[in-house]
């Protein structure tokens, strides 16, 4: 008797626990709704075909800005990506020596600076033309670097993150083949560890996707298209202009006094926020299907 | 606890028993040493030792595990290394390929002499060396995110062999002799982490003599199988035999007695007593064999 009693006392402070953890769910839940609902019911009124192809010239579209989110955020990677992997490579190797701690101290301290600072950084020594810098004024690079300093500290420890959750053993199964230390990291541990490290890669294309305030400083805005086909992008000059991206268009058109404008605000916001899901998607989507599926987790 | 059978056999001269002057390289394998016969730790049956260990010592900051083992090893047999959890096994066998040295703070005295060359002859790079001495873990280490044919073919393609029909060919030889091609060759190019334990672990096997190595070092293969899959990986190390020199550290008394030509028994860092696998279980010379192996203690 006493047994059951126990049980049944067990299994209803179960049921309470369980109770309250999915209300805190639901709880959690309600302001992303509500925010995806104001965005979707205020939004999808300006997406249309023409939104999406023309130019920001006189309100007619953001094209010219989707497709220059996309090419600073490429140009950001392309910063960010062999940087991010070379320190984690090296925080995992190296993990233990002074240098290692001070450069890990140092990437906290930089996921801690505020964005907007690091815009009026890369304006100082890279846009401005006068004083001490670059010279290089308004442009994509400008752009891609203010948020590759912003990327760095988050794809760095990512990548130490995923290269430290790969087993010890693997590491010495490399070994025991007779293989180098640096081909081990490199062609068997890096490999093992990508899917991580595409996550964490996406995550910090995800995390300063949306960012204006760095763009404010170095990017500018601009109403053109970013460039005229591919040859006129190898040429590389592209990158030396303003550009202009969708976190600027919502920054522009919000303190727009225009209504249109303003309308047109919420449906560039839609638009990143689905270009921010769709990267997050394509890479889960991505590696299940590459390194997942029936046969083998990872 | 002087019980090495080298030791009893010419006390205090174990250094001199180094048994050739250093080959120049390791290739020449087929020439038998010429060992003093009156001085080799294994006086019966005797080839020639493939494998001699002198007055190794080895341990992990001021702990020392290993304390000096000298043994003969003679080629085309399985060698045995038995004792309790903790004894030293894996640290023994982990200083054959010089792996031990890869653990953050471990070290190592003495010699191991492979074909007439001391394995910690400043001169050697171990990692040539690993190529010719192929090891199988205590757990299978499966690279992560590689299919089964990647795995397989791994210490070749990061050696620079070429893909192609060759490697195909080296790949299929492989698994075969590991007795797991069978189950595998309609998933060759799915994860070799989606195969069961005693698969991934026979996949390890495949891996490890993929490079054609001669020493062939295994850590208890067998441990986290069942009965079935231990059944299969020690009738592949008696195949194997034919062509490698193996020593398996097991647990398993049983195991030691099916399949080992020698068996050598480690107490705390110590090799209490080392012979043929007959000898060693019908007349232990040592008491504390005799325990052992009648299941007294460990
Ligand atoms: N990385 C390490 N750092 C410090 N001490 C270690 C390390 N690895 C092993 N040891 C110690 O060395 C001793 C021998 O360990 P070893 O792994 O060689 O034992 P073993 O005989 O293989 O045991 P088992 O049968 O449980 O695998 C143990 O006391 C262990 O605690
Ligand atoms: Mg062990």
């Amino acid at each position: 008797m006493m047994q059951t009693n126990r049980a049944v006392y067990r299994r209803f402070k179960n049921r309470i626990v369980l109770g309250m953890m999915a209300l805190a769910v639901i709880v959690c839940l309600i302001p992303l709704a509500a925010l995806m609902t104001t965005l979707l019911s205020n939004g999808l009124g300006s997406l249309s075909w023409s939104f999406l192809r023309q130019r920001t010239e006189e309100g007619a579209g953001v094209g010219n800005a989707i497709l220059g989110s996309f090419l600073i955020l490429l140009a950001a990677a392309v910063f960010a990506v062999p940087l991010g992997l070379a320190l984690g490579i090296y925080l995992t190797q190296r993990g233990t020596t002074r240098l290692a701690s001070a450069s890990r101290l140092l990437l906290d301290v930089l996921s801690g600076i505020p964005a907007i600072i690091v815009g009026v950084f890369i304006y100082t020594i890279v846009v401005r033309k006068s004083g001490f810098s670059l010279h290089v004024g308004f442009s994509t690079l400008a752009g891609a670097l203010a948020l590759s300093i912003i990327m760095l500290p988050i794809f760095a420890r990512a990548t130490e993150e995923a290269l430290k959750a790969i087993p010890k053993t693997v590491d010495e199964a490399g070994l025991g083949l007779g293989l180098p230390r640096r081909t081990v990291v490199l062609r068997i541990l890096i490999r093992a560890a990508s899917p991580s490290i595409l996550t964490g890669l996406f995550l910090a294309l995800a995390r300063v996707a949306g960012e204006a305030a760095p763009l404010l400083f170095t990017t500018d805005k601009s109403e053109y298209w970013p460039s005229h086909g591919v040859k006129d992008l190898a040429t590389l000059k592209p990158l030396t202009e303003p550009i202009s991206s969708l976190p600027m268009v919502v920054f522009n058109y919000t303190t727009s006094p225009k209504p249109e404008l303003n309308a047109q605000a919420w449906g560039a916001a839609l638009l990143l926020v689905i270009m921010v899901l769709t990267i997050r998607l394509s890479t889960k989507a991505y590696t299940a299907w590459r390194y997942g599926g029936k046969d083998g987790h990872v | 606890m002087k019980s090495p059978l080298v030791e009893e056999e010419e006390p205090g001269t174990v250094p001199d028993v180094r048994p050739v002057p250093p080959k120049p390289t390791m290739m020449a394998m087929s020439k038998p040493l010429p060992v003093p016969a009156q001085r080799t730790a294994a006086p019966v049956e005797q080839a020639p030792a493939r494998i001699a260990v002198r007055n190794l010592e080895a341990g992990y900051g001021n702990h020392k595990v290993l304390k000096s083992i000298n043994m003969d090893v003679p080629p085309r047999s399985v060698t045995a290394i038995m004792g309790p959890s903790g004894c030293g096994k894996s640290t023994f066998i982990r200083c054959i390929n010089r792996l031990h040295e890869e653990t953050h703070g471990a070290w190592s005295r003495g010699e191991v002499i492979l074909d007439g060359q001391d394995l910690f002859h400043p001169s050697i790079d171990p990692v040539d060396m690993r190529r010719k001495i192929g090891m199988v873990f205590q757990r299978p280490n499966p690279f992560p995110t590689f299919t089964i044919y990647e795995n397989v073919a791994a210490g070749l393609r990061l050696n620079g062999f070429r893909r192609g029909a060759k490697l195909d060919e080296r790949v299929e030889k492989s698994l075969r002799r590991a007795a797991l091609w069978d189950e595998v060759k309609d998933r060759l190019h799915t994860a070799g982490t989606g195969l069961s334990g005693g698969q991934q672990q026979r996949l390890c096997i495949a891996r490890a003599i993929a490079v054609e190595p001669e020493i062939l070092l295994a850590d208890e293969p067998a441990s986290a199988l069942d009965p079935v899959a231990t059944e299969r990986i020690e009738e592949l190390l008696l195949n194997l035999k034919q062509d490698y020199t193996i020593l398996l550290v097991t647990h398993n008394i049983q195991q030691a007695a099916r399949v080992a030509d020698r068996t050598a028994f480690f107490l705390l860092g110590d090799l209490i007593e080392y012979g043929p696998t007959n000898d060693l279980f019908t007349k232990p010379k040592d008491s504390r064999t005799d325990a052992f192996i009648s299941g007294r203690f460990g």
